[in-house]
C-alpha cells in the first residue's frame, strides 16, 4: 500500500509517498539521495543511521518513513550552516575522531544529542562513553571519538 | 620537516567529504535502470541439493529474473579462485575443492549461494527470493576444529581426506627435540584462538553494469583491493579480459582483511547485469555479511617451551589445528602458514623453533586474514606461553622476556622461522611500557583493589610483525600466486599542483592525507595543492592494495621513488633554463637551485615550462613531468613494541574491565602522528574485543551460527573500553626509501595477549590457570565457581 506524508528535512517541506513498510532511513537515502545516512546492521545495534526527529536522536532504521508525518528530521546534510561544519563535526576532525567515515555521521548525530541532554554540565569521559554505547564503531577504539565529544561540548555549552 | 610534510599531525583531507555525510561508499551508487539483487542462501550447514525451482520467485511482481547454480555453469562461469598455495609436507600440494560461485548440487555452511533474483526493488527483490523452492537432503556437518580430521567426520568434500587440507610444517624438528631432551624446565600450553567476524561497519556491496556497445564492464565494490578483485574476477571467473573491465571501490567504510577478499557477489552482479542488460546492484544485510564475509583466526594449537635454568628459551614446538571453514577464500591457505608460523620467534633470540600446522575444512564460513592475519595468532600462542614458562621458571614476566630478548645489535637478525627481522630495539620499548604503565607500582593498586572486592591483575604483550607484504621474489617461493609490489604515479599539472595515483586502497587509513605529506615532504608542494587518487582500475596504473600495514612501506615507497624521478627529471629542466650544469643542480624545500648562486626555480615554474616548452631541452627531454614507479619490497618490515594491560575482575559476576592500557610502538619514522595513534587505539579496541567479548559461536549439531547478529556477536563499544596509554619509538627500516615500518594492525596484534594475561594474572591467587578467550562474564564466573568448588 502506498502512503503519503509530509515532513520537514534539513529545514526544507517535504510531500512523500512510497510503500507503507518503506524505513525512514530508505526514504532518506534511496528517495531523497541523502546518502549521508548510512545502514550498518538490520537489528538497531550499530547507530550508523542515527538523525535527528524533532531534535531528538534516533535510529532512523527502526522508524517507518510514514512515522516521521508531522516531524522535524535533520540529517548528518543538514548540520553545517553556510558551508561552517557544526561544532560536533568541527571536534571529530581536529581530534581524529574518524576513520573510515562509515559510522560518523551516525555518531556526530548521537554525540550532539549527548550535549543536549547535558547542556550547561560540565560532561565526563563516564558519561559520553555510557551514553555513545548505541553506536558502534569498529575504527577508533572510541578514545579519539570521547575526546571529539568532550571538545565539542565545551564549544557548544559556551554557543 | 616541510611544512605538513613528515612528521606533521595535520588533520585529514577526506574528513570534511565524510563529516558532512558526502562520502560515496558503494551502496551510494545508483545507476540508471538498475535492479536490485537478492541472494538465496543455504539454511543448512551441510546438505544436497535436490532441486532449485525459480519460477515462482520470476512470477512475483516486479521479478526480472532469477538465476541458479546451473545458469551460471551452462554459461561457463568459473569458481572462485585461491591466490596461494601450499606445498605439503610430504611435497603435494595442498587439496584445492571447487568453489562455485553459486551452489548447484551441495551446501556446505550456512550462507552459501544457491541462486539470485533480481527485482526492480530493494524489497521486492527479498520478497521474491523467498519463493524460491529449494529441496536439500540434509546431511551431518562437521563443525569444530580440532576435531574435523577425526576418522568418520562427516566429510566437506570429495576433495580431501578427511578434510585435510595441508599438513605443513617450518623449522627443524631435529634441534628442537635435542633440546627439549636437555631442557631443565618446559612450559606447556593448550589454547583455543577464538573465531571472529570481521565486522566492518559498511556492509559489503557490488553495483555492477555493462555497456552491449563497447563489451564493457563497470564493478563498484567495497574492496580493499580493486586490481586484485579486477584480476580475479575477469581472468578466473567470468573469462573478461582486463581491458574491458573497470573495478571501482569508492569510500570503503572499514576493511579489516574481510574486503580483500573476492566474493561470489561480485561475480554474480557483474554476470548478471550483462545477463539481464540492466546495472545490477546487491548490498549486504548484516545477516548476510555474518554468513558470507571471510571470518578469522578460529586455531587450536598446543604449545611447548624448552628453558635452561635461568629461564633462557632453548626450543618451541607449536602444533596447530586450523580451520579453514567450507572453501578456500582468496589468501586463506596464506594465513596460518607463512604469516602465522614464521611469526613465532616473537621478540625472542630462541635458537631452535619448530612447527607443524594442519588445515581443516568444516561446515563454517570461510576463514582468511582478519586485521594482524596470523601474527595475533602467533602474539597470542607466545605471550600466553612466556607468562606460563615465567610462572614454571618462578620469574617475573617482565624479567623473563628482558633475559630473552633479540638484542639491539643482532639486527638483521635471521630467525629459526625463516624471517630475518630488520631493526628494532626491544628492550627499549619493553622499558617504556613498563615505566609508563607504573608496573613496578602494580601491587599497590592490586592490594586497593582487593580491598575493593576486586580481583586485578596485570598482562604483558611484547610483539613483533611482519608487514609491508612482500617481496615479490620471495613471496613466489613461498606460494603466492600474484606479485606484492606497489605502484605509483605522481603526475605534476602546468600550474604546479600535483595529483597522485596510487594502488594502495583507503579503507580510513587517511591516505589522501599521509600520501600528500609525502609530497610536501619530497616536493615542497603544499598538501593542499596535492590530490590522492585510489580505487579505479581505469585511472590507476596497476594495484596490489591495502591489507597487512603494507600500504606507507610498500605503496608510500613507490610514491617515494616516483619524486626521485620527478626531481632528477625536474633538475635536466633546471638546468637547461637555468643555463647550468645538471650537476651543479640542488633541489630542496620545492626549489632547483644553481650550487652557490642565488639563481633558483621553483617546482611549479619546473612544472609550468614542462608543459608550455617553449624554452625546454626538446632533442633530450620530452615534455611534461608525469613519472611513475613500481616498489618490490627488498624484505618484510618488522614493527615491534609492548603493551601493558590491567584489568579488575568482578569475582561475583565474572565482569571483566579493562582499566588501564599502554602501548609503546615502534612504526620506524612516522608520517602523521595524529593518524598513527588512531590506528594504534582502533587496533587495541580490536585485540580487546577478541580477548573479552566477540566469539564465532557455532552449534556443533546443526552448524548453524548462533552470533549472525549484532545483537548476539558482541562488539566492544565506547564503554566497554578505556582511554589508552600511547607512545612511539623509532628504529628506523633500513630497506625502504622511507624508514617506515606500518601501524595498522599492532594494536591487534598484541592486544588480545595482553588483556588474557592480565586476567590470567588476576585470576592466580585463585588457583585457576588458562583460560580460553573471550573472557566474559559466563566463563570467567564459571572458572572462578569451579575453582572454589576445588577448594571446597
Amino acid at each position: 500500500m502506498t502512503v503519503s506524508f509530509s515532513m520537514t528535512v534539513n529545514g526544507k517541506p517535504v510531500k512523500g509517498e512510497c510503500e507503507d513498510r518503506t524505513l525512514l532511513v530508505q526514504y532518506l537515502r534511496e528517495h531523497m539521495g541523502l546518502t549521508g545516512t548510512h545502514v550498518g546492521c538490520d537489528t538497531t545495534q550499530c547507530g550508523c543511521c542515527t538523525v535527528h526527529i524533532d531534535g531528538i536522536p534516533m535510529k532512523s532504521c527502526t522508524m517507518l518513513a510514514v512515522s516521521a508525518d508531522g516531524c522535524e528530521v535533520t540529517t548528518i546534510e543538514g548540520l553545517a550552516k553556510d558551508g561552517q561544519l557544526h561544532p560536533m563535526q568541527d571536534a571529530f576532525r581536529e581530534n581524529h575522531g574518524l576513520q573510515c567515515g562509515f559510522c560518523t555521521p551516525g555518531m556526530v548525530m548521537s554525540a550532539i544529542g549527548i550535549v543536549d541532554r547535558h547542556r550547561g554540565e560540565k560532561l565526563d569521559e563516564k558519561t559520553v562513553r555510557h551514553e555513545l554505547e548505541g553506536n558502534i564503531c569498529r575504527c577508533t577504539g572510541y578514545h579519539n571519538i570521547v575526546k571529539a565529544v568532550l571538545a565539542a561540548s565545551e564549544v557548544m555549552n559556551k554557543a | 620537516m616541510a611544512d605538513g610534510g613528515i612528521g606533521a599531525a595535520i588533520t585529514r583531507k577526506e574528513d570534511r567529504r565524510f563529516l558532512a555525510g558526502r562520502g560515496t561508499y558503494t551502496d551510494d551508487i545508483n545507476r540508471p535502470g538498475q535492479v536490485y539483487a537478492a541472494i538465496v542462501r543455504s539454511p543448512h550447514a551441510h546438505a544436497r541439493v535436490k532441486s532449485v525451482d525459480v519460477s515462482q520467485a520470476l512470477a512475483f511482481p516486479g521479478a526480472v529474473a532469477a538465476f541458479t547454480g546451473a545458469d551460471m555453469a551452462a554459461d561457463g562461469v568459473g569458481g572462485l579462485p585461491c591466490g596461494w598455495g601450499i606445498t605439503q609436507i610430504d611435497g603435494s600440494p595442498m587439496a584445492e575443492p571447487p568453489h562455485p560461485v553459486l551452489q548447484a548440487e551441495r551446501v556446505r555452511h550456512v550462507g552459501d549461494p544457491i541462486a539470485v533474483v533480481l527485482a526492480e526493488t530493494r524489497n521486492g527483490a527479498r520478497d521474491a527470493a523467498e519463493k524460491v523452492a529449494v529441496e536439500y537432503e540434509v546431511l551431518d556437518p562437521v563443525i569444530d576444529t580440532a576435531r574435523a580430521d577425526a576418522d568418520g567426520a562427516p566429510r566437506v568434500h570429495d576433495e580431501a581426506r578427511n578434510n585435510i587440507c595441508f599438513d605443513w610444517q617450518i623449522g627443524d624438528a631435529g634441534p628442537v627435540d635435542a633440546a627439549f631432551a636437555k631442557a631443565d624446565k618446559v612450559a606447556t600450553l593448550n589454547l583455543i584462538n577464538t573465531r571472529m567476524a570481521t565486522c566492518a561497519m559498511e556492509p559489503r556491496a557490488a553495483v555492477a553494469e555493462y555497456e552491449s556497445g563497447t563489451g564493457h564492464y563497470t564493478l563498484y565494490t567495497s574492496s580493499q583491493n580493486p586490481h586484485v578483485i579486477r584480476l580475479l574476477l575477469g581472468a578466473f571467473v567470468l573469462n573478461i579480459p582486463e581491458h574491458k573491465l573497470r573495478v571501482v571501490s569508492p569510500d570503503v567504510g572499514g576493511g579489516f582483511g574481510s574486503k580483500i577478499f573476492h566474493y561470489a557477489e561480485e561475480a554474480i552482479v557483474t554476470w548478471a547485469a550483462a545477463k539481464v542488460g540492466r546495472p545490477v546492484k546487491w548490498t549486504a544485510e548484516r545477516a548476510e555479511s555474518f554468513v558470507s564475509d571471510a571470518q578469522g583466526r578460529d586455531h587450536v594449537s598446543k604449545a611447548e617451551l624448552a628453558m635452561d635454568g635461568d629461564g633462557r628459551f632453548l626450543a618451541l614446538r607449536v602444533s596447530t589445528h586450523a580451520n579453514l571453514g567450507a572453501y578456500l577464500s582468496s589468501f586463506a591457505p596464506l594465513v596460518p602458514t607463512y604469516l602465522y608460523a614464521t611469526l613465532l620467534a616473537g621478540q625472542y633470540a630462541t635458537p631452535a623453533i619448530h612447527a607443524t600446522v594442519r588445515a581443516v575444512f568444516t561446515n563454517t564460513v570461510p576463514v582468511d586474514a582478519l586485521r594482524g592475519a596470523g601474527r595475533p595468532e602467533a602474539t597470542y600462542l607466545i605471550e600466553r606461553l612466556v607468562d606460563e614458562a615465567a610462572s614454571v621458571a618462578g620469574l617475573d614476566p617482565a624479567e623473563i622476556r628482558r633475559r630473552n630478548l633479540v638484542p639491539p645489535d643482532a639486527f638483521p637478525y635471521q630467525t629459526p622461522v625463516a624471517l630475518a627481522y630488520d631493526s628494532g630495539n626491544y628492550a627499549e620499548t619493553l622499558d617504556a611500557a613498563l615505566k609508563d604503565g607504573d608496573y613496578a607500582g602494580f601491587e599497590t593498586r592490586r592490594a586497593d583493589a582487593k580491598a575493593r572486592g576486586k580481583l586485578r591483575g596485570i598482562g604483558l604483550a611484547a610483539y613483533i610483525e611482519a608487514c609491508g607484504a612482500a617481496p615479490s621474489a620471495i613471496a613466489g617461493q613461498l606460494g603466492a600466486r600474484a606479485g606484492l609490489y606497489e605502484s605509483a604515479e605522481v603526475r605534476f599539472h602546468p600550474t604546479g599542483t600535483v595529483t597522485v595515483f596510487t594502488g594502495s586502497q583507503s579503507q580510513g587509513q587517511g591516505h589522501e592525507t599521509t600520501f600528500a605529506q609525502l609530497i610536501t615532504e619530497r616536493l615542497g608542494v603544499p598538501v593542499e595543492n596535492v590530490e590522492v587518487i585510489h580505487g579505479d582500475t581505469d585511472r590507476i596504473p596497476f594495484g596490489m592494495g591495502t591489507y597487512g600495514s603494507r600500504s606507507l612501506a610498500v605503496g608510500g615507497s613507490a610514491i617515494a621513488r616516483a619524486t626521485d624521478k620527478i626531481v632528477a627529471k625536474g633538475k635536466k629542466i633546471a638546468a637547461h633554463i637555468l643555463e647550468a650544469s645538471e650537476d651543479d643542480i640542488e633541489f630542496s624545500a620545492g626549489t632547483f637551485s644553481v650550487a652557490g648562486t642565488d639563481r633558483t626555480l621553483s617546482i611549479g615554474e619546473v612544472a609550468g615550462a614542462a608543459y608550455v616548452p617553449h624554452n625546454y631541452p626538446l632533442d633530450e627531454l620530452e615534455p611534461g613531468l608525469d613519472e611513475s614507479a613500481f616498489y618490490d619490497p627488498a624484505n618484510f618490515t618488522f614493527p615491534a613494541g609492548c603493551q601493558l594491560c590491567e584489568v579488575e575482575i568482578d569475582p561475583e559476576t565474572g565482569t571483566v574491565e579493562v582499566v588501564d592500557f599502554t602501548a609503546i610502538d615502534d612504526f620506524g619514522r612516522i608520517v602523521n602522528p595524529m593518524i598513527v595513534d588512531g590506528q594504534v587505539h582502533g587496533g587495541i579496541a580490536h585485540g580487546i574485543g577478541q580477548a573479552l567479548f566477540e566469539n564465532c559461536v557455532y552449534d556443533g549439531a546443526s552448524g548453524q551460527l548462533l552470533t549472525g547478529s549484532l545483537n548476539d556477536y558482541c562488539m566492544p563499544r565506547a564503554d566497554n573500553l578505556p582511554s589508552f596509554r600511547t607512545d612511539t619509538r623509532e628504529t628506523l627500516c633500513p630497506h625502504n626509501p622511507l624508514g617506515v615500518k606500518g601501524c595498522g594492525e599492532a594494536g591487534t596484534i598484541g592486544g588480545a595477549a595482553a588483556v588474557m594475561n592480565a586476567v590470567a594474572d588476576a585470576l592466580k591467587p585463585l588457583g585457576i590457570g588458562h583460560i580460553d578467550m573471550p573472557a566474559s562474564p559466563y566463563h570467567v564466573w564459571q572458572a572462578i565457581h569451579q575453582s572454589r568448588n576445588k577448594t571446597a
